[in-house]
């Protein structure tokens, strides 16, 4: 069952990565990467478990932390619309 | 492992798989930003939360339970706020959702 679970998430990381590399605006792509992320911490957790290395599960842990910070990338893209710097955005929003 | 708990097991992971496949479909093939939202809600959400249950009817002792556990604790903290921030942040930047063309017509007339 774990080698069935794993096959659909990488069918759904393909899914992802499609959606990534085609996706009109750029929210799409966050979307499709941010989703892209919280499938890998599962493809972790379960080839972990498919390989009996329970430690497999620190590294998912990793890449929820990491997932974090992706977040806050967002909520700094929420304030300015861009990753540009703060006075250089001021001046692209005016 | 117990028969009943390799049977819950089983039966968690698949129903994971499912909403793991439906979101990636939803995500490729719904027409619209928020609409795509929702399948990738789905299996932020419903795939995550039912494959680690999945793996933790399996565990073999506490401590991989426990990880497993704030692994999922993660996911649920991160996975809505970033949803949420990126929905904002799509509105902010002017992405209009797809509505029914009537309703367009008698809203964008509103302030």
């Amino acid at each position: 069952m774990l080698d069935v679970t794993m096959v659909a998430i990488l069918v759904t990381m393909a899914l992802a990565l499609a959606r990534a590399s085609m996706g009109p605006t750029v929210f799409d792509r966050i979307l499709a990467v941010n989703m892209f992320g919280t499938k890998t911490v599962l493809l972790i957790a379960v080839i972990g478990f498919l390989t009996d290395r329970p430690e497999f599960l620190d590294l998912g842990l990793v890449y929820a932390l990491i997932n974090f910070i992706g977040v806050v990338a967002l909520l700094r893209f929420i304030r300015f619309g861009h990753f540009a710097e703060p006075d250089e955005a001021e001046r692209m929003d005016r | 492992m117990s028969g009943a708990l390799a049977v819950a097991s089983w039966v968690l992971l698949a129903a994971g798989s499912v909403f793991a496949v439906v979101g990636g479909v939803g995500i490729v093939r719904l027409p619209d930003f928020f609409t795509r939202m929702h399948g990738a809600g789905i299996t932020d959400t419903m795939g995550a939360a039912l494959i680690l249950g999945g793996l933790l009817c399996q565990s073999p002792d506490w401590q991989v339970a426990v990880k497993l556990l704030m692994i999922l604790a993660f996911l649920f903290i991160t996975s809505p706020t970033s949803g949420h921030a990126l929905a904002r942040a799509a509105l902010a930047n002017g992405l209009k959702p797809r509505l029914d063309e009537r309703e367009t017509e008698a809203t964008s007339s509103t302030p």
